[in-house]
């Protein structure tokens, strides 16, 4: 019988194959090979390119390097999104490996946050928690840990330690139980047609007639034409964590379980593929 | 807590009652008429009818009531006849009870009432003093009276035998007419009210019943037990006047309201003296208006007087039955209730529903707030809230129909009185308990108190009448919850009174007061019939009913005594849409079968995805490197550490733990202590993947745990930390055994073969065992076993290798495993998130109280310098006090006080002393000349509150459960599992499967005798162990025949008495009190009782056999590095079907193990070389057949 703890484990180990190509445009000492790496879904791009780095500037002068970043099909990823996400959003119907390109020069500083260190993406994940934790327990656990249990999150996530990390994450999805949840579902919903970059109000986990509200529940009233409608084609899919979950999921249960590290339920909602 | 049962009546005499787990009152359709009144107990209800008659509702139990009648057959041996009937003149009747004295012959025996009938005729009992006697069951002496033995002398000259006959209770789940008793029954009953089972030694075992008459008179019921659900006879008790009401609380707690509102307390009620032995006075609450109702519990008194106020009373307890004063509480109620847990109901005094005490806990008697009970009853539609329902219930009594017009007028909410005072909050007074309040309008000559609450939360009149209260008038606007806030000051009433001259000079009167007069005059003319008749509002309540008064239910009398709910219950009685808890509660359903939130499909979705997603995503990439490569990770702190030098003390040391990943991915750790040696810094390390067991030792100085390593096991010394908090402690220890299980690669729930123990501090430990482990010639070690801990705590446990696991807590609360793990400390990822509940156990922590006798004062607490500590504990060796007694642990709390334990072995006097020469000795429970000291035991129970992968199994309390061991692939449908409750009785689950662990029913099954340990082994081999030693086995159990189908008895060893047995495939093994564990030999598949015992170790505590005929035991002093150990897990070596004895011991885990069971394991051990045997078949047991019984020369036949 499988139990939701299993669920945490596949979360977290959840992994993307990737090939990393060198944009054809640098200036290069030598043709530069394709590098191929499994990222973690829960973790963020430069926590987790240090490799890639070193990979490329082994053929680059170091007069030509800039700050890296990446795009995938003309996309500049945003390295403050989890790369679950960016792959989900971006290229969730698209062959396995994932391509995406590597650029050392014109950082497009309108689509992307400089990243100079990886103390930024520390500071980016610690707000992300801390914001969470005011919507789930008005950042009543956030506050209680000491600085060393922040630590503790964030070197599990760093260094891909799931005990670590969990065995501190739990308090953070604790809650009362005669409150049936948290006060309000941290949750972010990223739309295609939208231009706003995601979708994010607040939302209780149980209904006031005291039914735990659903994945449906958010949708209807976060954007309902995410929706199929009776007799019509589906035209978007829910994807959380590279899955569909059925909309009738309690959202309370995918709070707890297909939260991001930054305890955030990071939805995209995407075209459906027309095959 | 198991589901119980709150009565009421309403006003038209229909009996109701609300399940604790239920929604909706249930009504009780077979009543045979209306009922005025209803007092509960947990297995029975009784009730007073409208004819004044008592009527008794004995509830359906598993359990049958059955009382065993005997009688002796008596004869005498003469030369001519031989033994014949023919007895000496001076000798005693034919047929007699034991002494001789009585004339007993099989027919005098009736049935007391119609309520009982026969169970099987007349036989004779043929077990004499644990030995089976010859066929006829004659005992010989040389005389009358005189010692008996079972074997024919050539001096016996008479002899006797028992006859037996077992009689049963019927009228189970009925209500049966207590017949009147047929000299001179007391005048028509009025009140009626039971408790005092907490009196007697074992809860529930005895009931006091009282009841008042017509005349005030009040009449105890004798003889109330268990096998006597009837009582007796009726025994009237002397008053100093005419009691109305009386009410008996579940312990010693008895009161009474007197007719002209004073207020009663029975004295000197024991376990001795049930009906106590005088009366005290209590004054009631306000001397102008009297009490008219009183209701005790464990613990408290509350009180309602005539003018509807509910009055608490302070510092009532056994010591101080008549408690230190009253508080004025909030509502307006016509009675009250208290149940257990002194849970507090009543019915309101306006809208007549019946309310609940909220926040009712051991330190806040006095609760919060009352909240209407909404729960629709039976074939009613469900109401929406209870304050429409209650706004729309406005009801007259019949007499005072005039005054309709009148209440139309009331309807606005704000009113006032002339001459009354105005209760703006209703506030309770704490300040001054005894006195009256000092209200001006009490002390008015007319005394009348019509009240208002400004805050229109009561609108009520109602008038103050010297006699009693036989009507009332009132339409009402009540919230289904009055607030309440308790002023907890001294000298606050004079505010208050205060503040109601003020309002009473604000407030307006009215025309509208013209019903209190109108009231006062009907009550002169029903004063008659409400003197002939009780004095008290409910059984004078005659009504007509105006149409919108059938909206809701007008209850008259409420009993909550047998309703076992407490402030942490989760109830379903109010309206639902206010109480969202109790929807999601709800969803847990209580029935051990899967929730459905676990089989939901989108829970399966969830999981078919990722696991879809993985091989999408990973599967073929897998050759592809890892974006973070894996490093260590450190975890320090602060410890003390227990030297491992003499002296032998606490040392501050510090604690790190390493983990990291190993070769083969899987996580490893050292475990390092730095400590200071001669100034030198040092240190110890442990490898995680050597630790063997983590044990908690929490005690009330230090937060500590043991770590064991195999090398430590052996010598008996584990690794011994202290942390500096209690949670710090559970931290380590999670994350500690959370390493421990991944560098074993263990997750997830226990296996089915998993083997069980059990500490004697109740945690619960489990083992995976190996292949290997009954490997023959090399097994494991048993000290290489490593062990885990689940949530949880019992006292004993028995799993079988189809995945069923049955414990037993030390109150004997029977508990079934869940399937899931962790609970307890084991927070997050350590604990399966399903199937984790609450648990709760009680235990009596003994102290003893010493004294020494001396010639000037006789026995007193003033002992030689040699003496023990006059308060001690069992050995005399620590000092342990009343007040300096502490519970085991911090998770344990008291929940009741220090009383005087009778239960002790070898007896005790009325005072429960026992005696001896000098200390220490054996004590006897009588006082002899000889006899210089003397103890007694005190008692004091404490309870535990955690949570485990376990549910209970109500009602039934259990010592003893065992379940069939099952082959490893075996299918059985219904697996046999037999128990023996607390009373001895021995029982078998129906139901039983690994799809339902807990079974649907108990089975009763008959003996002699009570019983104490019971054992099925594979083939329905069941074998039990009686009270006196003695052991039985059962015959004929079948699939077909769960029950089987009669006891053959079996002889102890000799001088032996037996107290365990545990049955494997085909050998027995009983452990006797002193010590000695016993092989049954000769069993054999056409023999199955065997021919005799094999003695075959000493020191032995426990013995659990497995499915494969493994022998493991819990034994005592095992020698260690520093000491000897007790309660030590040992394993049976050598152990093969040519030698099923074994040949030595191996020794595991220990000390301060309590118990093991290994029945789940029945895992084949690879076969090596040699020793490979064709005849160790796999057990079968799903075969009705017999299978592989052990021949007497121990080879095994199939």
């Amino acid at each position: 019988m499988a139990d939701d703890k299993d669920v945490l484990r596949d979360v977290w180990f959840g992994r993307i194959p990737t090939c990393f190509t060198l944009n054809p445009d640098e200036v290069t000492e030598r043709e530069a090979e394709p590098y191929y790496l499994l990222l973690p879904r829960v973790s963020y791009l430069p926590l987790v390119t240090d490799k890639v780095k070193k990979h490329f500037l082994k053929v680059m002068r170091t007069e030509d390097v800039e700050e890296m970043w990446f795009e995938h099909e003309g996309t500049p990823l945003k390295w403050h999104y989890p790369i679950g996400v960016l792959f989900d959003f971006h290229a969730s119907n698209t062959v396995l490996p994932w391509s995406i390109t590597v650029h050392f020069k014109n950082f497009p500083d309108v689509d992307l946050l400089h990243c100079p260190t990886n103390s930024m993406v520390e500071a980016h994940f610690m707000s992300s928690i801390k914001e969470a934790d005011a919507l789930k327990h008005k950042s009543q656990v956030v506050n209680d840990m000491q600085k060393k249990d922040h630590k503790q999150l964030w070197m599990g996530l760093q260094n891909d330690k799931f005990d670590q990390f969990w065995a501190m994450n739990r308090k953070l999805m604790e809650y009362p139980t005669e409150e049936g949840g948290f006060r309000y579902i941290p949750f972010r919903i990223y739309q295609t047609t939208n231009d706003r970059p995601f979708i994010q109000r607040l939302f209780r986990p149980v209904s006031t007639e005291g039914n735990p509200h659903t994945l449906f529940d958010l949708l209807k009233e976060m954007c309902p034409d995410a929706l199929t409608k009776d007799g019509e084609e589906k035209r978007f899919q829910v994807v959380i964590h590279g899955i569909e979950p059925l909309l009738e999921t309690p959202l309370q249960w995918l709070s707890e379980h297909l939260s991001h590290p930054d305890n955030f339920l990071h939805i995209c909602i995407i075209p459906a593929p027309t095959d | 807590m198991p589901a119980s049962l709150l009565w009421a009546v309403d006003v038209h005499g229909r009996v109701y009652s609300l399940s604790s787990a239920g929604q909706q009152w249930e009504l009780g359709r077979d009543a045979p008429m209306e009922f005025k009144r209803v007092t509960a107990a947990q297995q029975c209800c009784w009730s007073l009818g409208c004819d004044s008659s008592i009527y008794l509702n004995v509830f359906a139990s598993d359990l049958p009531v059955r009382y065993k009648e005997e009688t002796y057959e008596n004869q005498r041996w003469n030369p001519v006849d031989g033994f014949s009937e023919r007895l000496l003149p001076s000798d005693r009747w034919q047929w007699s009870d034991v002494t001789g004295l009585q004339q007993q012959p099989l027919h005098s025996f009736q049935l007391p009432s119609s309520s009982w009938e026969w169970e099987g005729d007349w036989y004779v009992d043929e077990n004499f003093e644990g030995e089976p006697t010859e066929k006829e069951g004659w005992t010989y002496s040389i005389d009358f009276p005189s010692t008996y033995t079972k074997d024919k002398k050539w001096n016996s000259c008479v002899r006797r035998r028992r006859w037996i006959r077992y009689r049963r209770y019927k009228a189970m789940d009925t209500w049966a007419k207590i017949p009147s008793q047929p000299m001179s029954l007391p005048d028509p009953f009025s009140d009626i009210s039971c408790g005092g089972w907490e009196i007697s030694e074992e809860p529930g075992d005895r009931l006091s019943l009282w009841v008042v008459s017509l005349q005030g008179k009040v009449w105890f019921r004798e003889g109330i037990c268990h096998h006597n659900p009837e009582g007796s006879s009726w025994e009237e008790v002397p008053l100093p006047g005419e009691v109305v009401q009386i009410s008996c609380g579940p312990g010693d707690l008895v009161w009474a309201v007197l007719w002209e509102g004073k207020l009663i307390v029975r004295e000197g009620i024991t376990r001795d003296c049930p009906r106590g032995l005088s009366w005290a006075v209590v004054e009631c609450p306000s001397p102008e208006v009297g009490a008219i109702h009183v209701s005790v519990g464990n613990g408290v008194v509350w009180a309602v007087t005539k003018d509807n106020k509910v009055w608490f009373r302070r510092g009532v307890n056994s010591h101080n039955p008549c408690g230190s004063g009253w508080i004025s509480m909030v509502g307006e109620m016509i009675m009250i209730s208290v149940g257990l847990h002194d849970q507090v109901w009543a019915i309101g005094c306006e809208d007549r529903a019946v309310y609940f005490r909220q926040g009712v806990t051991s330190s806040e008697l006095s609760g919060k707030t009352w909240r209407a009970i909404s729960a629709p009853r039976d074939g009613e539609r469900s109401h929406s809230s209870a304050s429409s329902q209650q706004s729309a219930g406005r009801f007259f009594s019949g007499d005072v129909q005039a005054q309709s017009v009148v209440s139309d007028a009331d309807s606005d909410v704000e009113k006032g009185s002339a001459d009354g005072a105005i209760f703006t909050t209703p506030e309770p007074s704490l300040g001054s308990p005894t006195e009256p309040p000092s209200n001006p309008a009490v002390d008015a000559p007319k005394a009348r108190i019509p009240k208002v609450t400004s805050d229109s939360f009561i609108s009520e009149l109602v008038s103050d009448r010297d006699q009693g209260k036989p009507l009332k008038d009132v339409p009402s606007v009540t919230p289904a919850v009055l607030e309440e806030e308790v002023i907890p000051a001294d000298g606050e009433e004079i505010q208050l009174c205060a503040e109601e001259a003020l309002l009473s000079t604000e407030s307006r009167g009215g025309p509208q007061w013209s019903n209190v007069d109108l009231e006062e005059a009907q009550t002169g003319a029903v004063l008659d019939l409400a003197e002939t008749c009780s004095l008290s509002s409910v059984t004078t309540f005659t009504l007509t009913l105006e149409d919108g008064a059938e909206e809701h239910p007008m209850w008259a009398w409420v009993s909550g005594e047998g309703c076992s709910v407490d402030s942490s219950s989760q109830l379903n009685w109010f309206s639902s849409s206010a109480n969202t808890t109790s929807v999601t509660q709800s969803v847990q359903s209580m029935s051990l079968s899967i929730s459905p939130a676990q089989t939901a499909a989108w829970r399966r979705q969830i999981f078919e995805q990722l696991s879809e997603r993985s091989r999408r995503e990973m599967d073929d990439f897998k050759h592809y490197e890892q974006a973070i490569e894996q490093s260590v990770w450190v975890k320090k702190g602060a410890m003390q550490w227990w030297r491992d030098w003499k002296p032998h003390k606490w040392i501050d040391v510090q604690f790190a733990f390493e983990q990291f990943s190993g070769p083969d991915g899987n996580k490893d750790g050292i475990l390092f202590i730095y400590y200071n040696y001669n100034e030198e810094k040092k240190y110890l390390h442990a490898f995680i993947n050597e630790v063997t067991i983590l044990v908690p030792v929490l005690n009330d100085s230090k937060h500590t745990f043991a770590i064991y390593t195999d090398e430590r096991t052996k010598q008996r010394w584990p690794i011994r930390v202290a942390a500096a908090t209690e949670l710090e402690m559970y931290d380590w220890l999670a994350l500690l055994s959370v390493s421990c299980c991944e560098s074993r690669g263990i997750q997830g729930p226990p296996s089915k073969q998993a083997i069980w123990s059990i500490t004697c501090k109740g945690d619960i430990f489990v083992s995976e065992p190996s292949p290997a482990l009954e490997a023959v010639p090399y097994p494991t070690p048993c000290d290489q076993m490593f062990w885990r801990q689940v949530g949880g705590h019992l006292r004993m446990g028995e799993c079988n290798s189809a995945g069923i696991v049955w414990g037993i807590g030390y109150d004997h609360t029977a508990w079934v495993y869940t399937g899931g793990y962790g609970g307890g400390f084991f927070q997050g990822l350590a604990s399966s998130t399903d199937n984790i509940y609450t648990q709760t156990d009680v235990k009596s922590v003994y102290i003893y109280e010493n004294q020494r006798w001396n010639p000037v004062s006789g026995y007193t607490s003033r002992g030689l310098p040699t003496d023990r500590y006059m308060w001690s504990n069992a050995s005399g060796l620590r000092e342990c006090t009343k007040t300096g007694t502490r519970p085991p642990s911090p998770h344990w709390t008291w929940i009741s006080d220090w009383a005087v334990d009778y239960s002790v072995s070898g007896g005790t006097d009325r005072e429960g002393w026992q005696y001896a020469a000098d200390f220490p000795a054996s004590f006897h429970g009588y006082k002899t000349m000889k006899d210089f000291v003397r103890r007694r035991r005190w008692a004091r129970k404490c309870k535990l509150t955690t949570t485990g992968p376990w549910q209970e199994i109500p009602p039934i309390p259990l010592i003893d459960v065992t379940v069939l061991p099952c082959g490893a692939q075996s299918s059985v449908d219904t697996i046999p599992l037999w128990a023996i409750s607390s009373k001895g009785d021995v029982l078998c689950r129906l139901g039983v499967s690994a799809k339902t662990p807990a079974g649907s029913s108990w089975l009763h099954v008959g003996t002699d005798q009570p019983f104490k340990s019971i054992s099925i082994g594979a083939a329905g081999q069941v074998w039990a162990i009686a009270r006196d030693g003695s052991a039985f086995h059962r015959g004929s159990v079948s699939p077909q025949n769960p029950a089987g189908d009669c006891w053959y008895h079996i002889p102890s060893p000799a001088k032996q008495k037996l107290k365990q047995v545990s049955v494997g495939r085909t050998s027995i093994c009983t452990v006797d009190e002193n010590g000695n564990l016993w092989y049954r030999q000769g069993v054999t598949p056409s023999y199955p009782q065997g021919s005799s015992w094999d003695h075959v170790s000493n020191n032995v505590r426990k013995v659990s056999m497995g499915p494969l005929d493994q022998i493991w035991i819990i034994a005592d002093k095992v020698q260690g590095s520093q000491s000897l150990s007790c309660g030590t897990v040992c394993h049976r070596l050598g152990v093969q079907p040519v030698d099923p004895k074994g040949q030595q011991w191996d020794y595991g885990i220990g000390g301060g193990w309590d118990h093991i069971t290994v029945r789940g394991n029945a895992m084949e051990p690879p076969r090596i070389g040699l020793l490979s045997q064709k005849d160790t078949a796999p057990p079968t047991s799903s075969s009705p057949l017999p299978i592989g019984i052990a021949e007497p020369n121990g080879t095994a036949v199939c």
